[in-house]
This record gives structure tokens, C-alpha cells and sequence, in this order.
């Protein structure tokens, strides 16, 4: 039988649980939801063995204390907020084993938005719509679709050992030569033209590729609003409302660009200068209001690879991992060590 | 039939324009393409949203590439007949007009220079057409209001419409399926649910389907209210 919880000491200032989003609704109006930086989610995952898309928690300025009721294999990623278990450090973007009764403390590094905590097995909320994202303002999904509060046991699906782990391990090491992937080498974040750049002057087009936007106070899982360099219309800011994405850059009337994010809006009555490509999403949901962002206009060719390349980037992190597994378990040896009559397994493994 | 304009929207969304108004003809054009492209099935392509006067085809740039996706786009819209809509799906709405449910009859009555009875009779009269879905989950825009009920939208919205509330919005009237802020002048209530999250049809309406509202009196709309919140309501649904 598998009934593994983990309970929420203390909630964080917004914490969800979210997988790859609720895909195949927007005609209905549903908004995709899901994880803001899929990236992080998606190497939580990898790095503990889950299924893809499985579903795992998303803390926003503040991460939560958590507490595990039975052993649970765990890997925190996106900001790296400096994780303690029972007060000690353990690292973020590696698969961590949290024993029974231990506390995972997060918190906030001040220089990131979020962070997300994959388990092994994934959270496991019903399904809603074939997924586990909450939609906070629809009170659909996740765990009664809202945000944690302190004393809720979040169910949890059924664990294996981590890839690349042998037994016994508390860490399970990286890969040579592997390293957590770089949020500044998505800057400037690569945007594709349209549906309506027709719509915008041509120094508007200019502007946007090379002038400095900052995020506002005023965003949030539905939208980035950014503030700069005003992108002037050609022929008003309204459309006859058509449909939108995540990273869609909406600019209203006042000519200060929009970006849709996970929760945005399925239909939109603004002009769209461009969309930020998907690969790229990341790093803007990490953005603290009063940075700054920039842009850069890609072909849709260009947009499709880094889309490839991030696939095979995940890949490669797998097969580093499962090759591990082999090497580790060859190299390793075991003894069997008698201590006052006591017989103890002892594996010995190279560093 | 002019050809659609295919337009990008990021890696993984397409957008294929047939238009730039608000028309039934326009409109059911979109529809036609999504229903035609969404039966082929086609590995990679997540859905087609119909908007208005454009699909949004959503797309998983890893499983097909715009290249390929682009003929077909174009394909599937030049093999569209022009036939017009055989029958209409109407989906009745009991609503409750006035008192405290729809606390802005009084104001519209006045404002159009019609009595309240008027305003319901002109309201609940037509069948209107649901041109796409979108603002909150299971929202319908629809087309059709009679343009004596046009009134423009509160100067100040208010802070929290109830799910259920029926309204009118410069010329477009609408039900809330969620509680949210809201700047229509509310004129009813529906009890029937447009957006249920945990029934196994979380939606009830869907693109090209017909809203008609009929005027309930206190006794029916909490016997439909009991219904839905016990989950035994069947929709009123007429094909026309």
C-alpha cells in the first residue's frame, strides 16, 4: 500500500502544486496553468526518475517548511534558496533522501521568484482535466485548488530509487561534468514577431529588441507587466479579440508590453507585438519586479530549436544518470562489518 | 474564398486568420476549420481554439514542424464547403430576472427607456450565437443582443459578480462563471452552472452553440438551484 504524505509546517507566501499544465482546454476558456519555470520542474523530475510531467510544488518569493512522515526522496530546484534539512544544508538541483520525521526548510535566496520541490513519485492530487496544475482563481486542480496552507499532507505518488543513486545514499551525486542549467544565458529572452507586429511602427518593433523593460509589482502566474519604452501603435491597440499563449506580449493603449504567463487568458482583445518562446519562459518567471529584462527577435526556426535542444538537454541528463547507476554499482564494494556482534552492510564506493 | 493568413504565435502555437470582424458567417468558418482539423487527428496538434474570426492551433513543435503544419493548415482551410449551419444547439437557460438577483433591471429599464417587463422580453427573446469561449473558464461570448438593450459598461466595476449573474455590457450581454470583478449591469440569474470543475463535463457550452435565457419565477429557479446542487440538473438543450 502507498499512503506517503508530506505535511506543510509552514506554507510559504505562495505555494502550488503545478505539473506541465492542463493542455487541450483553452477552447473552453480553460487557462494551461502549470509550472512558470517548467524548466526547473522538469529537471526535479529528471533528477529524481519521475515520470515526465509528473506534478511537484511551485513557492513563490518564499518557500514552505515541510515535513516528511515517511522517507521520501525530494530535489529542489529554480532559486536556489539554500534548502536545510534538520537544519543542515543540502543542495538544490540534486535528488535529496528526507527521512521520516525530518523538516525540509526553504526560503528565498532574494534573487530569484521561484522554486519548486519535486518528491519522488510526484504529488499525487486527483487529476482534473488530465492535470494536477491549480488554477487558484477557478479553485480547480492541485490541492483543493489553492495554495498550501500550514498542516495540509500533500499525497504522494510511488517512489524508486533515484537514478543514479545506489543504496544508501543520502545525495545522490551529480554527473561529472553535468551542471544546473544557467538562468542568464537565457537573457535576452528570445521572442518570436507577431500575430500582430503589423500592427506596431517599426521603431516599436526596434525598441522592443533593444531597450531595457523593467517588471512591475503588478505580476503574478497570470501575467508580467513590464514597464519602458513605449510601443507605439499604428492603428490602435484593439483587435477583435483572437486567441492568446503563455508568453504572448500584449501590448494595451498605453503602449507598455504584457507578457500572458501560465494562468494568462484564453482570448485577448489587445494587439500581440510578439511571443516569448517557450524555452526562454523560465527565466522571466524567475525576474524580481524591479529588474530588468530584455528582448530579441528569433525566426520561429530558431524558437523550435532551442525547443529541441532543451529536449535533448533533459535526455542527456538521463542517460548521464542512468549510466551512473551502472558505474556506481560495478564500483562499488560491499563488506559485511560485525560490531559487537552486531552485523552492519557497509558499501564502499569511490569518489 | 480568400485563403487564411497563417500567423505565428511563440514555438508552438499557429494562428490561422480567416478574418478581422464580428460575423456569424465569418465565424463559423473558424469553427468548420478547427472541427475538420481536430477530426484528422493529426499526431502533434494539441488542440484548435476558435476565436471570433481566427484558430489558434496549438502545436507540439517537437512532433511536427511548421513547414509540414503550415500545408496542412492551408489544406484543411481551402477543402472548407460553404454550407451554412443546418441546425442549431440551444441551450436554455432558466433565469431570474430582477429583485435582488438582478439588482441593475431597474437601472437599464430606465436607461433604455423601457419598462422592466420589456427589457425581459427583449432579452430572453432571441437565441444567441456563442461565438467562442475565453475571459474566465466557460465564459461564452455571444452575439445577437438587440441593440435597444445596449448599455454602456458600469464606470466602476464592481469588486465581485456571483457566478450565475447574467448581464449586459455596452452590446453584448453575458453570464459570470466565476465569481470575479465585473463591469456588466446584472439584470439576472441562472443557477445552472456554465463551469463546473468537478463534473465529468466541466463545461457547458462550447463554440457555435446557442444561448437562449428564459424568465423563471422564484418557485422554478430554486427548484433548478436544488437540482444543480444536487447534481441531478439535465441541461435544456433543443437542436433547432
Amino acid at each position: 500500500m502507498n499512503n506517503r504524505t508530506v505535511r506543510v509546517l509552514e506554507p510559504g507566501f505562495f505555494t502550488t502544486v503545478q505539473d506541465r499544465g492542463r493542455l487541450g482546454y483553452r477552447r473552453f476558456g480553460m487557462p494551461s496553468s502549470g509550472a512558470m519555470d517548467m524548466r526547473a520542474l522538469d529537471y526535479s523530475n529528471v533528477l529524481l526518475g519521475n515520470e515526465p510531467g509528473s506534478a511537484g510544488l511551485e513557492a513563490t518569493l518564499l518557500g514552505p517548511v515541510l515535513e516528511f512522515l515517511e522517507d521520501t526522496w525530494f530535489s529542489v530546484t529554480g532559486d536556489d534558496c539554500e534548502p536545510t534539512l534538520d537544519g543542515k544544508r543540502v543542495p538544490s538541483w540534486h535528488a535529496c533522501l528526507g527521512r521520516k520525521g525530518s523538516v525540509l526548510r526553504t526560503g528565498s535566496s532574494g534573487r530569484g521568484a521561484r522554486l519548486y520541490i519535486a518528491f519522488g513519485g510526484g504529488v499525487d492530487t486527483p487529476l482534473v482535466m488530465g492535470s494536477r496544475s491549480t488554477y487558484v482563481a477557478a479553485r480547480t486542480g492541485g490541492y483543493l485548488g489553492r495554495a498550501l496552507r500550514a498542516g495540509d499532507c500533500l499525497p504522494l505518488g510511488e517512489q524508486r530509487l533515484p537514478p543514479g543513486a545506489i543504496k544508501g545514499d543520502l545525495v545522490v551525486p551529480l554527473p561529472e561534468a553535468w551542471q544546473p542549467p544557467s538562468y542568464a544565458d537565457l537573457l535576452p529572452l528570445r521572442v518570436v514577431l507577431g500575430p500582430q507586429a503589423d500592427r506596431f511602427t517599426s521603431e516599436a518593433i526596434c525598441a522592443l529588441s533593444s531597450s531595457e523593460y523593467i517588471v512591475t509589482n503588478d505580476s503574478d502566474r497570470m501575467g508580467y507587466r513590464l514597464s519602458g519604452e513605449t510601443l507605439k501603435h499604428t492603428s490602435g491597440a484593439d483587435i477583435v479579440s483572437d486567441g492568446t499563449v503563455v508568453g504572448s506580449i500584449q501590448v494595451p493603449g498605453h503602449g507598455q508590453p504584457i507578457v500572458l504567463m501560465a494562468d494568462c487568458q484564453t482570448t485577448g482583445g489587445y494587439t500581440k507585438i510578439g511571443c516569448v518562446i517557450s524555452t526562454d519562459l523560465p527565466l522571466l518567471a524567475q525576474t524580481l519586479p524591479g529588474r530588468a529584462v530584455r528582448f530579441r527577435a528569433v525566426t520561429v526556426d530558431e524558437a523550435i530549436s532551442a525547443r529541441r535542444q532543451y529536449a535533448l538537454n533533459l535526455h542527456s541528463l538521463q542517460a548521464a544518470l542512468a549510466n551512473q547507476s551502472i558505474t556506481r554499482a560495478q564500483n562499488a564494494k560491499h563488506y559485511i562489518l560485525t560490531v559487537s556482534g552486531k552485523a552492519h552492510k557497509i558499501t564502499v564506493e569511490p569518489i | 474564398m480568400r485563403e487564411p493568413r497563417l500567423l505565428p504565435a511563440g514555438d508552438s502555437a499557429i494562428v490561422v486568420e480567416f478574418g478581422d470582424t464580428i460575423d456569424p458567417q465569418l465565424n463559423h468558418r473558424v469553427r468548420q476549420f478547427c472541427l475538420s482539423l481536430t477530426s484528422l487527428n493529426v499526431p502533434g496538434i494539441i488542440e484548435a481554439v476558435p476565436t471570433y474570426r481566427s484558430a489558434l492551433v496549438q502545436y507540439d513543435p517537437l512532433a511536427c514542424t511548421w513547414a509540414e503544419l503550415s500545408d496542412l493548415l492551408l489544406k484543411v482551410a481551402s477543402g472548407l464547403r460553404e454550407v451554412p449551419p443546418q441546425r442549431r444547439r440551444v441551450t436554455v437557460l432558466p433565469t431570474l430576472y430582477g429583485g435582488e438577483k438582478g439588482p441593475d433591471l431597474p437601472y437599464v429599464a430606465s436607461y433604455t427607456g423601457l419598462s422592466a417587463e420589456e427589457v425581459i422580453a427583449l432579452h430572453s427573446g432571441p437565441a444567441y450565437l456563442v461565438y467562442m469561449l475565453g475571459f474566465t473558464p466557460g465564459y461564452p461570448y455571444m452575439g445577437g443582443l438587440d441593440p435597444k438593450l445596449a448599455v454602456p459598461r458600469l464606470a466602476t466595476p464592481r469588486l465581485k459578480t456571483p457566478a450565475g449573474s447574467v448581464g449586459i455590457g455596452g452590446a453584448q450581454t453575458g453570464v459570470y462563471t466565476l465569481a470575479t470583478p465585473g463591469g456588466f449591469h446584472i439584470i439576472g440569474h441562472t443557477p445552472v452552472r456554465l463551469f463546473d470543475p468537478d463534473s465529468t463535463a466541466p463545461f457547458l457550452l462550447e463554440a457555435g452553440n446557442f444561448v437562449r435565457f428564459r424568465s423563471v419565477c422564484m418557485e422554478e429557479y430554486l427548484r433548478v438551484e436544488q437540482a444543480v446542487g444536487l447534481g441531478t440538473y439535465k441541461p435544456e438543450v433543443h437542436d433547432e
